[in-house]
């Protein structure tokens, strides 16, 4: 018969044990530590496409004709006398194939230069959405990406409001607040975002800053890089290489 | 088709997200913030400052300002795309928001208002109560019950209560100026505290919408105060039942009338001072955003902005006011447009800031439905805007079958 005293003690012991090893199995496998998910868009590389809008809309369920996308890409033609003609029809789902910026024609020789520029949601450290949702619907997850709750979502646009980037739209189905996060349910599967899967060119790429080995983080702490529009104080966490300040 | 696209017309380099997500609903919302708010103000100025030329227009204020709390949620549900979800604001308030503090500040106000209007009334629920009761047919049974309930088991009609209710209407008047201001305070604050809109984002904009409210508040009053007692004059000289309230006719009191609009004019003085204020700053340290900014404010906005909310809203109102020899039909036109001035201030606000893209390259043009096609466009259309300003004057015909509006 085992008294209470050694019970107890064994108990405690046995407990201990199995926390350590569970512990120590989480830190050997990685799976313990958060990352902090930060994009990298290299304008030079983005041809104009439109490749990943569609995987976007695929991967995310944004009807295709629907005039709202979780991802675009910006097309910017300089001119000769320092116009600016900038567009992203539909944004950008068919891709670009005519030389006609807001539907004019550019002769090629008025172009100083042309560009294309992808954008996502900046999943701000500081994000202005999350600030202004009455019911706590738009949140942070630990590894800082912004997701949202379709199911607590009241519908009253506030976050849409608020948002610098344009990023944020209503479903047209759900009727909640929609915009990118990163492909989260691909990240937390292992896999990449849809749109850096579907880019034949390298342009958009995924990292993890807290990774001091991850080459797309080793960019953006050596390269010199921007974010947009930091005058808001959002600390956006995707990052431009070859930026131009035409770029809106 | 995306949300807002129905009405929104894009123009330029516009990112393909946005459209005018807040339309007329939004519009509504702070307009009817902004009357609750200016009839309560004046209610106050009898109760708290005792002006006792406005003692029957405060009773009549007092309770149009519980008419018109009654409506002020309706926009926001109407402009919710899951209205049913509306009361998750209550359930999981996120008070980093300024959206979320509208629960608590319109119960804290309602109760407020409800108290003051108990006290007000206290005499006439026991009285009628005390007459209604043993009487014959269901009407007088019903009613009976509702001033029995209404009475709250308070009969106590002494010389010291109706002392104690007085002293409990001054405090609770003077308790509810600070708490209707900060209802309508935050609901600029709902505008000006967004940073990414060129337009809202101004530390003034609760300022403004408070002056603006209480000068909305106190015209919509008077207009509605004198059409009541105008009406009512009308049956009764007709030989008809009186229209609204009990005994004998007598018409609008001129003195009161005036008095009101002194402090009308002098409220209004003050909100366009800061509304020009706000346009010359922004004019004169030209940031960013300026270039845009003028192109909708003197080229694509002039009208709504010069003509109608400043000319007509504003100078006009004021031109009539200010001139000597003030009539009852000159002081209804000023009325009628000073609060075509507040309704436009409103628009200007929230679709004028909406007018122009994040891009600061493209624009967007408001185009409001109206003959809807689906619930969708009745909501966000004319017919959606008109329930929502008639639905106050249901509220008040309802409240006055309980507490006449108009006593002699």
């Amino acid at each position: 018969m085992i008294s209470r005293r050694e019970f107890l003690r064994l108990g405690l012991a046995a407990s201990a044990g199995i926390g350590l090893s569970a512990f120590a199995a989480r830190a050997y496998s990685g799976k313990g530590r958060t990352p902090r998910w930060v994009f990298l868009v290299d304008t030079y590389k983005c041809v104009g496409c439109g490749l990943c809008v569609r995987a976007c809309k695929l991967e995310n369920e944004i009807p295709y004709e629907v005039n709202a996308t979780r991802t675009w890409v910006e097309r910017y033609v300089v001119k000769k006398d320092g116009v600016v003609v900038a567009d992203a029809p539909l944004g950008a789902r068919d891709g670009f194939t005519r030389n006609d910026p807001q539907g004019i024609i550019v002769p090629d020789a008025d172009i100083a230069k042309a560009f294309f520029v992808p954008k996502l949601c900046n999943q701000c450290t500081n994000p202005p959405c999350v600030q202004v949702c009455p019911v706590g619907a738009t949140y942070q997850s630990p590894d800082g990406v912004v997701l949202v709750d379709r199911t607590w979502c009241i519908g009253c646009g506030y976050c849409i409001m608020a948002c610098p980037y344009g990023m944020r739209f209503f479903h047209p189905l759900y009727k909640t607040a929609e915009k990118c996060n990163f492909c989260y349910h691909r990240l937390s599967a292992g896999m990449k975002p849809a749109c850096v899967d579907a880019c034949p060119f390298g342009a958009r790429l995924i990292g993890d800053m807290k990774d001091e080995n991850d080459p797309v983080a080793n960019i953006i702490r050596t390269e010199r890089v921007t974010v947009l529009k930091e005058e808001f104080g959002t600390k956006p966490n995707v990052y431009y290489l070859n930026y131009d300040s035409v770029i809106r | 088709m995306v949300h807002g696209e129905a009405w929104t017309i894009k123009e330029f380099f516009t990112y393909p997200n946005e459209y005018i997500y807040w339309s007329i609903q939004i519009v509504m919302y702070p307009l009817m913030t902004g009357l609750v708010a200016g009839a309560f103000v004046l209610s106050s100025l009898y109760h708290v400052f005792e002006r006792k030329e406005l003692k029957k227009m405060a009773k009549f204020s007092l309770t149009f300002s519980y008419a018109l709390l009654l409506s002020a949620p309706l926009p926001l549900l109407f402009h919710l795309l899951h209205p049913l979800r509306g009361l998750n604001v209550f359930f999981t308030p996120h008070f980093t928001s300024a959206i979320a503090a509208f629960g608590v500040v319109f119960f804290s106000y309602a109760a407020i208002v409800a108290s003051e209007i108990w006290f007000v009334n206290r005499r006439l629920f026991v009285e009628s109560a005390l007459r209604l009761r043993g009487a014959e047919g269901i009407g007088n049974k019903v009613k009976g019950f509702v001033y029995r309930m209404c009475s709250l088991g308070a009969y106590d009609l002494s010389d010291e209560a109706i002392r104690k209710d007085e002293r409990a209407v001054r405090f609770l008047a003077g308790l509810g100026i600070p708490v209707a201001c900060f209802l309508h305070g935050y609901a600029g604050f709902i505008f000006g505290s967004v940073k990414a809109n060129a337009l809202w984002m101004t530390p003034l904009m609760p300022v403004i919408f408070i002056m603006s409210a209480i000068v909305s508040g106190i015209a919509l009053c008077m207009l509605t105060y004198i059409i009541v007692v105008e009406l009512r004059r009308f049956r009764l000289n007709r030989g008809r039942k009186p229209w609204m309230s009990s005994p004998e006719a007598r018409g609008t009191e001129m003195n009161a009338i005036k008095m009101t609009s002194k402090y009308l004019v002098f409220f209004m003085l003050f909100a366009v001072s800061l509304e020009l204020l706000d346009l010359v700053f922004r004019g004169y340290t030209a940031v960013k955003h300026w270039d845009i900014l003028r192109t909708v404010i003197y080229e694509r906005d002039f009208f709504s902005i010069f003509v109608l909310q400043y000319g007509l809203g504003n100078l006009l109102p004021l031109v009539i006011f200010l001139l000597p020899g003030l009539t009852l039909k000159r002081a209804v036109a000023g009325l009628i447009l000073v609060l075509l001035g507040v309704f436009m201030m409103r628009w200007n606000v929230v679709i004028g800031g909406q007018s122009f893209s994040l891009t600061l390259s493209g624009y967007m043009h408001y185009n409001i439905p109206v003959i809807p096609r689906d619930f969708e466009t009745y909501k966000e259309g004319v017919f959606g805007a008109l329930t929502i300003a008639a639905s106050p004057f249901v509220f008040l015909w309802i409240l006055n079958k309980l507490i006449p509006v108009i006593e002699e």
